[in-house]
């Protein structure tokens, strides 16, 4: 129906758009990897594989994949309240979930400290409890879990108010018990979008500066995490150090998002043919 | 029609006993994870009494970084309103080949980490930087000054006010301007008379998250700040450099005035949320109307 190129502005705004973007966008990105191209195989090496490199990866990946399997599952619980029960304040809780998207990262990150450290309102029962949680790698998951708590609780809602209640009642009326109707009906229904949002938080962990850097305590070796050791490198003017793991840390990313989207687009494809 | 209706929301219902169970959880963790933090920073803030709160309020460092962070907004929102709008346009009014490549350019700068959008900037406009060195043969600082401070948040939030506006005018279609084009209007007349009414809550909500962001931006600004005081600290850079030098209640006393943001634009998000859902559904309709 729509009748491509008869309004005006096309050359005006796609000329500017692509201006902008390449200003912004494209050329900065590039010199990330034009930068890289220069290196020799000893020097890339060298700036790789030391101890506090691997190190850093293990701790922000491995705490990225705890927090976001920690969102995945209470995520999707508080998607599941939200849309299903009632309750008096729902709407304001319903509008705090997307406040770690909304508070400034510092913000977030001296209020967790100050929360988990040993004399903190959370810490000191922790700590009581032999825990400590501000300046470990529990610290660095904790925070994880408060930035990316948004991101499945926001792709799970809209799937579970779209759930087609007669399945559920087909679900029943066939013998079901509640139970299994949730394992075999809705789950297999919301699994996707849990994923994705899983998949988006962990990513942004991945990346997280503000929040982790207060409440990490960046001991290398044990507290550190890849964004930090970034920071550390620039201010030791090693740029090419810098660059070196920032794009390591970029392809890791990108390589993840690409795989889950083609594995969801391979589910997608394979869903109808199941039923 | 109501027997099975309520037939159906039976078989949908869970016990009690399950769903106070399971909303209690919720709660807690929503109260653990999201409600206690916020707590913590108002908290804080008191912590030495109000006459304190408002000493490290009105500190002239403090103030310094309020109008810095302002300006940068400023700069940084105006910006990117006009690139939202040239970009929504182009990519919603018209069919080119690598349509989709170019949404999907307009949302990368969401994943990419705030210290890596701080880098690539150093790298590109650093004194030792590609263009940067340019630059800094004449004398003119970019990176550990204001420009820098302003291309980063530029970076960063480029995404806000596109991505807000290219699903609302894409399901709006494009009719209305075409009969405006008939009826004899010119380009500025057709946006500003028929698209601009159409899109206006979604525009302000997309200016709202663009704010919201480049008030608090900290990791990308961070790297490129270089943290010179009375010259490059924003706000939250203010926030780490008292926390730093362990004026604790001063720092959260800043970092309270930020929250308070955070709570506005959680707010008004949620209310622009229903008039941008309320938009799109009527858009459809019409469109649906006349199909």
């Amino acid at each position: 129906m729509r009748s491509a190129g008869v309004l005006p502005g096309f050359r005006l705004t796609l000329g500017f758009t692509l201006l902008y973007l390449a200003l912004v966008v494209v050329v900065p990105l590039a010199t990330l990897f034009t930068g890289t191209a220069s290196f020799s195989l000893a020097g890339l090496q060298k700036a790789l594989l030391s101890a506090r490199v691997l190190s850093a990866f293990r701790l922000s990946i491995g705490a990225s994949l705890a927090a976001a399997g920690f969102t995945a599952v209470f995520g999707f619980l508080v998607a599941w309240v939200l849309v299903r029960y009632p309750f008096p304040g729902r709407q304001a809780v319903d509008a705090l979930v997307d406040l770690p998207f909304a508070l400034p990262t510092a913000v977030g990150g001296i209020a967790l400290t100050a929360l988990w450290s040993d004399n903190g309102w959370l810490g000191r029962l922790a700590a009581a409890g032999g825990v400590k949680v501000a300046f470990t790698p529990l610290g660095v998951v904790v925070a994880l879990i408060f930035i990316g708590f948004p991101f499945v609780v926001r792709m799970v809602q809209p799937v579970l108010q779209d759930l087609d209640p007669a399945l559920e009642e087909a679900a029943a009326s066939l013998g079901a018990s509640r139970l299994q109707t949730f394992r075999r009906v809705i789950l297999p229904q919301a699994a996707p979008a849990v994923l994705s949002g899983a998949v988006l938080a962990f990513a942004r962990a991945l990346g997280e500066y503000g929040t982790v850097v207060f409440i990490s305590g960046n001991l290398p070796l044990r507290t550190e995490t890849v964004p930090f050791l970034i920071l550390a490198r620039l201010e030791q003017y090693d740029y090419a150090g810098a660059t070196a793991v920032a794009v390591l840390m970029l392809l890791f990313a990108a390589g993840l998002l690409l795989t889950v989207g083609a594995l969801q687009r391979e589910g997608r494809a394979a869903a109808p043919a199941r039923r | 029609m109501s027997a099975p209706a309520s037939a159906v929301r039976d078989a949908a219902r869970d016990p009690l006993l399950v769903r106070v169970l399971l909303t209690a959880a919720a709660l807690a963790v929503v109260a653990l994870f999201l409600v206690l933090p916020l707590a913590v920073v108002f908290a804080e803030a008191f912590a030495k009494g109000a006459g304190a709160f408002w000493e490290a309020v009105r500190d002239p460092e403090t103030l310094f970084s309020v109008r810095l962070t302002l300006l940068v907004t400023t700069i940084v929102v105006a910006a990117n309103l006009v690139f939202g709008l040239a970009a929504a346009w182009a990519v919603t009014r018209f069919r080119f080949p690598g349509r989709r490549l170019l949404s999907s350019l307009i949302e990368l700068p969401l994943s990419i980490s705030p210290v890596v959008s701080g880098l690539v900037f150093i790298l590109l406009l650093g004194d030792a930087g590609i263009v940067g060195r340019h630059f800094a043969a004449h004398g003119v600082k970019i990176i550990f000054a204001l420009p820098g401070i302003v291309v980063a948040t530029l970076f960063v939030t480029l995404p806000y006010v596109a991505r807000e506006l290219i699903p609302l005018m894409e399901a709006g279609g494009s009719q209305e301007e075409e009969a405006a084009l008939t009826l004899g209007a010119r380009g500025w007349q057709i946006f500003r008379r028929v698209t601009l009414p159409n899109i206006s809550w979604g525009l302000l909500y997309g200016i709202v998250l663009a704010s919201a962001r480049a008030l608090g931006e900290f990791g990308a600004v961070s790297v490129v700040s270089g943290h010179v005081r009375g010259e490059t600290t924003t706000v939250p850079l203010q926030v780490e450099i008292l926390y730093n030098e362990y004026h604790f209640a001063a720092a959260f006393a800043v970092a309270s005035l930020l929250s308070l943001l955070a709570l506005f634009t959680v707010a008004v998000k949620k209310l622009l949320q229903r008039r941008v859902a309320a938009a799109r559904a009527g858009q459809a309709a019409t469109e649906g109307g006349r199909a």
